[in-house]
């Protein structure tokens, strides 16, 4: 069987810019065409800003890697006209089992709010995820969308000359050098361009090994996710069962940190502890197995002028929480609207550096969450494990302990508080969760969802108030989005964007987050909410 | 209702109290106690609820002379 990683997607072919007498110029170079790269080129080429990838490969990834993916990241990909294949092929599931030693501990059904276009998170192989999104490109690229993929190509040198970055890029034709006005560097936790640049990447290193497989087999497991804390069959560690699409399942097997990592991933220590976990009459088959440890760190900045990083190239975390791809995913979203405006001098440059001040309050949100679940997974002293125990033991009898079991707190797209691009909170009566800085919620509008009407533009959302249909301050041009209560049966609308206050109008972002919100319309004030949303009140 | 932790007298019958917090660990060897005196602060813990109280009762565990 062909598998889709073993595919090429993007082989090399010769570029002219390798024939160019003087470097050729880009826009935006992208480096790593991995989930975080491609969201970014497809986001900015759809736009209309040219995105020139660059991949020492040409394949998606090995193995299932990245396998939870959030709802937020689907609402991105839906902005990138990708959303629905994702959710088409991804697994879905609400029930999620807990074992203690031989036995099961307690269940748990997420119950998803109702009103949200998209689930709370699917299980789908990050080779399916790119393969996804390498599709997309093509079909934006095919239409005419200025886009371009070039697998093959490893870049070896990165110089930011202060108004433009130059890149010198190794082929198998040979080296040749490009420019461009901003590199996304997107090349994963080892990032070379980090190295070149001579950056610091610091944080705390977790003294632990997991075995992770891809086991195909027919069994009759149901969709759930199951969690063994000190199983029989892995004594002293944990274990993960989750199913992926085709038949494929995950299985996430704690060792420990004194092991022989060549020797444990063999397949004949493998298969007898697969077999000890599934049971010995389970037919399976080994797809991919690998053996991970992980680090929770960050870079100091993210931002370095012209070089921005973004998804694991700037910040890693345990796996616990799908908060890797997922992270990244935001990243881009954030950073993306920022670099239009910013190249097409419709804001400040300044406004590039609220991407830092964004992203590394939701990185460091996702490196306490994920450092939080790893203690209670593998406790770090004699003390803790006694309190983790407990908590297990308490957990199958009594409802109030079970909040404190971590195995992972799943990924929400995090909360912009404190954000230099938010207006003071006008609406003090509306729900917490649409306060300025939050991704808003969806609402389902008849047959359409409120994510899917706010689009990709600034967008003044107007509950039960008055206000005109359009508005432009400076060069950022606003469209208002008009809805009343009296249209939501649910109660979803007023529950989510009014709380006790009888009208609302809220400004929200290309990325989908509120800027400010107000309870009735204030022409002076939206105006100064906008400048502030692009940036400039950030100018020194 | 008070957010600061009572660290005046409020037992009820505070012989007999201390006396069912002994006997709960009788014929347990360490092990087993450290499980049951963790099970009863995570029970207590919940019983309490407020974080501001539990933050104050912490820091009087580790500071047993008070302020």
């Amino acid at each position: 069987m062909n598998k889709i990683f073993e595919v090429p997607l993007y082989p090399y072919t010769r570029s002219a810019d390798q024939d160019a007498a003087k470097p050729a110029h880009h826009r935006v170079v992208i480096v790593g065409a991995g989930p975080v790269g491609l969201a970014a080129a497809i986001d900015l080429a759809q736009q209309g800003i040219e995105a020139l990838v660059l991949d020492e490969n040409d394949k998606v990834s090995f193995g299932s890697r990245a396998i939870c993916f959030a709802k937020r990241t689907l609402e991105i990909a839906d902005r990138l006209g990708c959303g629905a294949p994702l959710v088409d092929k991804g697994v879905q599931w609400n029930i999620g089992k807990v074992f203690f030693d031989d036995r099961k501990v307690y269940d748990f059904n997420l119950l998803p709010e109702d009103g949200h276009k998209r689930p709370a998170f699917i299980n789908l192989q990050q080779y399916y995820f790119e393969d996804y999104l390498v599709k997309r490109a093509r079909e934006i690229e095919a239409g005419g969308a200025p886009l371009e993929l070039r697998g093959g190509n490893k870049v070896t040198d990165v110089t930011d000359h202060g108004d433009h970055v130059e890149l010198h890029v190794d082929t198998p034709d040979g080296p040749y050098a490009i420019t461009a006005d901003y590199i996304i560097a997107c090349d994963g936790a080892a990032s070379p361009i980090r190295s070149m640049m001579g950056l610091d990447f610091v944080g705390r290193v977790f003294e632990d090994n997991f075995l992770i497989a891809d086991v195909i087999m027919e069994a009759d497991f149901p969709t759930e996710r199951w969690f063994w804390f000190d199983p029989p069959f892995n004594k002293g560690q944990s274990a993960l069962l989750h199913k992926q699409p085709d038949g494929v399942w995950r299985i996430d097997l704690q060792l420990g940190w004194d092991i022989d990592k060549a020797e444990e991933k063999k397949p004949e220590n493998v298969i007898p502890r697969l077999k000890a976990m599934l049971g010995d009459d389970v037919e399976f088959s080994l797809e991919w197995v690998s053996i991970y440890t992980f680090q929770c760190r960050r870079m100091e900045r993210f931002r370095h002028n012209r070089v921005i990083f973004a998804g694991d190239s700037a910040h890693q975390v345990s796996p616990f929480g799908a908060r890797g791809a997922n992270s990244g995913l935001q990243d881009t979203d954030n950073l993306i609207w920022k670099l239009k405006l910013v190249l097409e001098g419709r804001a400040p440059d300044a406004l590039l550096d609220s991407y830092d001040a964004e992203r590394i309050h939701g990185a460091d949100e996702n490196i306490l969450n994920s450092s939080r679940s790893t203690d209670f997974i593998t406790p770090k002293s004699e003390i803790s494990r006694v309190f983790r125990d407990a908590v297990l033991d308490l957990s199958e009898h009594h409802a109030f302990a079970r909040p404190l079991v971590n195995s992972g707190r799943l990924s929400m797209p995090c909360t912009y508080d404190g954000s230099p691009l938010n207006s003071a909170d006008a609406l003090a009566s509306g729900p917490a969760r649409t306060r300025p800085g939050s991704p808003c919620p969806d609402v389902a509008l008849g047959n359409a969802f409120l994510l899917d009407s706010l689009g990709g533009c600034f967008t003044l959302l107007t509950v039960n108030a008055d206000a005109p249909d359009s508005l432009t301050e400076g060069g950022i041009a606003v469209t208002r989005l008009a809805l009343s209560t009296l249209d939501d049966t649910t109660g979803a609308l007023a529950a989510r964007y009014l709380g006790d206050a009888p009208s609302a109008v809220y400004l929200i972002r290309p990325d989908q987050h509120v800027a400010a919100r107000f309870a009735t319309f204030d022409e002076a004030a939206i105006r100064a909410a906008i400048r502030r949303a692009t940036g400039l009140e950030m100018q020194a | 209702m008070s957010t600061d932790l009572n660290l005046a007298p409020n037992m009820d019958r505070p012989d007999d109290v201390y006396a069912d917090l002994l006997a709960a660990h009788e014929g347990l060897n360490k092990a087993e106690s450290d499980a049951l005196n963790a099970r009863l602060i995570l029970i207590l813990m919940n019983h309490i609820g407020r974080r501001e109280v539990l933050a104050q009762a912490l820091a009087a565990a580790r500071a047993p002379v008070g302020d």
